[in-house]
């Protein structure tokens, strides 16, 4: 279980202070699908970070599973945290260009300290499992958007990671293509894993268990 | 960590970049590449120049001057030094720095040259006395026979060692000179032996084209029993020849009751001095060759910090990625540092190699054509490895910056679409 208590998230540029998250309360269980919504600007994506370990949090309590997350988390310990536990999905995909699909697939286990042989293995099995089989040689030019997101959802679930997180996983998709990534992230639910999707659709929201809307920095409704 | 995925990286960046990492390259090339010329030549024109001395590094060379300067110690100014063989003797007791010190006569005054007969052919030529010491320092070789020994100067033997021009002129080519006798200013000597000079110099031609005899005959032989021609010393190992210069003109002066300020009564000449001159003009060669090389390599150093930074801008997004995916601060960093340290390395030793090359290229020629005045061009080892730690430590240097920025890269704003 996934729990966030009276999380406060500030900004500060131009020595203007931005407070983002005003006591976020959220809990999430395990292998729950739910999806985040609210205006531009609302915090979406920083709730999202935190969650994620990208970025930490002024105050208040994050527990992921049977670890405290405190809001001083080390940067090394966040790398390591992020790599076992957190799989991440985003709404350009973040491929890198001059790796096939399958090496991009397979880049976290690298992270991980695993062979070469044992990390194409299990790439190959996931690219499978998102219908990409056949594609496994292919580069991120040689592929089409709903694709390429495939790769990605290959790519966050190969550490086997407890949550994947999306950041409108769908925004640079069409409907047809959309509606592929989105039986994915059925399919990969169905396995059991906590999925949460920020979304600007309804559609999307709709086709998921819970819907989470952010206002004035904090969760205005479930 | 040195991983195949790395090296393919890194292949991937630089193949990405070929030109601009082809010249940030060259830079280090190039840096390396004249250092390995610069100290080569150096050394080359150095071992030429102290070829010259051939080995004689340190003799003084002392004889009567000038009339003297001052009235002193009852004695009238304007006169000139009378010294014979005790001069010498008091030097060889009292002198404590010298390892050697020997007397040299000429026949006939300083380079007058003799009327040579052997048979039918005669020439003239310098006819000096010598000691057995003196081979030792002079880079003589003795091509036939032997050179003057201890005991034809003990018992003032009547013997001749030729120079090769000598032998040249006065002998039948591939005639044995050994055992046969010439005519010296009307006196009967048997030729013992011919040397060569073994140093390749404007002077060797000269030094070959004298007769030498034993100093003790030449002295009794010719009437100069009551004078000597010039002192030649040679201080001990590790002792400086111009200390010993110094001590033997002060105690030759009070010897002869020469005023201590004189400055000409006696003539000196001392190689060391010379040497050190050489010694000092090719260090200074070598430290600015270090200094117009370092330059160099520092320039290539700073493009290839440059290329970097611009690899790491470039990369901003690719290493936010990386971080969101686990990567740790340690793994980025040594990605740059690897991508730098082979761009510095392979170029550097590029560089070191194509040095050499050219060195030892040149070094044949050298040989094949004969030139003198040049030694072997090269450089040492210890410098070599110098050259390539230096390469390697400037090569870090050069990634401290763009490492740095790579590692404070957040993935956060590097991911953020826009
Ligand atoms: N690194 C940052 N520095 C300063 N301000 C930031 C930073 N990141 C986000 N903000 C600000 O915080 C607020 C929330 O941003 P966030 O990206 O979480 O919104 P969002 O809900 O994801 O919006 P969108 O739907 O447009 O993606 C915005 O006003 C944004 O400008
Ligand atoms: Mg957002």
């Amino acid at each position: 279980m996934i729990s966030l208590e009276g999380i406060h998230k500030h900004y500060t540029s131009d020595s203007r202070r931005l407070h983002v998250l005003k006591g976020v309360n959220l809990s999430i269980d395990d292998g729950e699908m739910v999806s985040i919504m609210g205006s531009s600007g609302s915090g979406k994506s920083t709730l999202l970070n935190i969650l994620g370990l990208l970025d930490t949090y002024d105050h208040g309590a994050y527990q992921l599973g049977d670890t405290v997350i405190s809001a001083g988390l080390s940067e090394a310990k966040a790398a390591q945290l992020r790599n076992r536990f957190i799989g991440f999905v985003f709404q350009s995909f973040n491929l890198l260009p001059f790796k096939s699909a399958l090496e991009n697939v397979a880049l976290p286990l690298y992270y991980q300290k695993i062979g070469r042989k044992a990390r194409n293995y299990r790439a190959e099995k996931l690219l499978d499992m998102v219908g990409l089989g056949e594609r496994t040689k292919n580069m991120p030019n040689e592929l089409s958007g709903g694709q390429k997101q495939r790769v990605a959802i290959a790519r966050a679930l190969i550490t086997d990671p407890r949550m994947i997180l999306a950041d409108e996983p769908t925004g640079a998709l069409d409907s047809a293509t959309t509606d592929d990534v989105m039986t994915v992230f059925k399919e990969v639910h169905r396995t059991g894993k906590t999925i949460v999707i920020v979304t600007h659709e309804h559609d999307i929201a709709e086709q998921t268990e819970r819907l989470i809307l952010l206002k004035d920095g904090q969760v205005e409704r479930e | 960590m040195w991983d195949l995925d790395r090296w393919q990286e890194i292949g991937h960046t630089l193949s990405r970049h070929k030109l601009r990492t082809g010249l940030t390259a060259f830079g280090v090339f190039w840096g390396i590449f004249m250092l390995v010329l610069l100290l080569g030549a150096g050394n080359s024109l150095k071992q030429g120049a102290i070829d010259r001395f051939s080995g004689n590094t340190n003799t003084i060379y002392i004889w009567v001057g000038s009339p003297t300067q001052y009235a002193y110690k009852g004695f009238a100014k304007g006169r000139r030094v009378d010294w014979n063989i005790d001069a010498r003797d008091m030097l060889r007791k009292k002198l404590e720095g010298a390892e050697v010190v020997v007397e040299i006569n000429e026949l006939g005054g300083w380079q007058a040259e003799q009327y040579i007969v052997h048979n039918k052919r005669s020439g003239t030529f310098v006819a000096r006395g010598t000691h057995p010491e003196v081979a030792l320092n002079s880079g003589y070789a003795p091509i036939k026979g032997r050179f003057v020994n201890a005991n034809d100067y003990d018992q003032k033997r009547k013997v001749a060692v030729l120079g090769a021009e000598v032998y040249k002129q006065i002998f039948e080519p591939g005639e044995d000179p050994v055992g046969q006798s010439i005519k010296i200013a009307g006196i009967h000597f048997m030729i013992i032996g011919v040397y060569k000079s073994i140093i390749a110099s404007e002077n060797s031609r000269r030094d070959d084209s004298r007769i030498l005899i034993p100093n003790s005959t030449l002295r009794t032989a010719f009437n100069q029993t009551e004078y000597i021609g010039s002192l030649r010393i040679k201080p001990k190992n590790g002792v400086s020849a111009v200390k010993v210069e110094e001590q033997a003109l002060a105690l030759l002066k009070e010897y002869h009751h020469v005023h201590p300020q004189d400055t000409t009564a006696f003539g000196y000449y001392n190689t060391e001095k010379n040497y050190m001159k050489v010694v000092a003009l090719f260090n200074g060669l070598n430290a600015f060759s270090w200094f117009v090389a370092l330059g160099t390599l520092l320039a290539g150093v700073i493009g290839v910090g440059n290329i970097m930074l611009i690899v790491v801008k470039e990369k901003t997004r690719e290493i936010g990625l990386r971080k969101a995916l686990g990567a740790t601060r340690g793994s980025i960093v040594g990605l740059i540092i690897q991508e730098a340290l082979v761009i510095t390395a392979l170029a550097g030793y590029i560089g070191l190699v194509a040095g050499v090359a050219i060195l030892e290229l040149f070094a044949i020629l050298l040989v094949k054509f004969d030139i003198p005045g040049f030694g072997a061009p090269s450089i040492n080892f210890t410098t070599a490895i110098t050259a390539l730690v230096l390469l390697i430590i400037s090569g870090l240097l050069a990634t401290l910056l763009p490492a740095h920025k790579a590692a404070a890269v957040n993935p956060i704003t590097a991911l953020q679409d826009d």
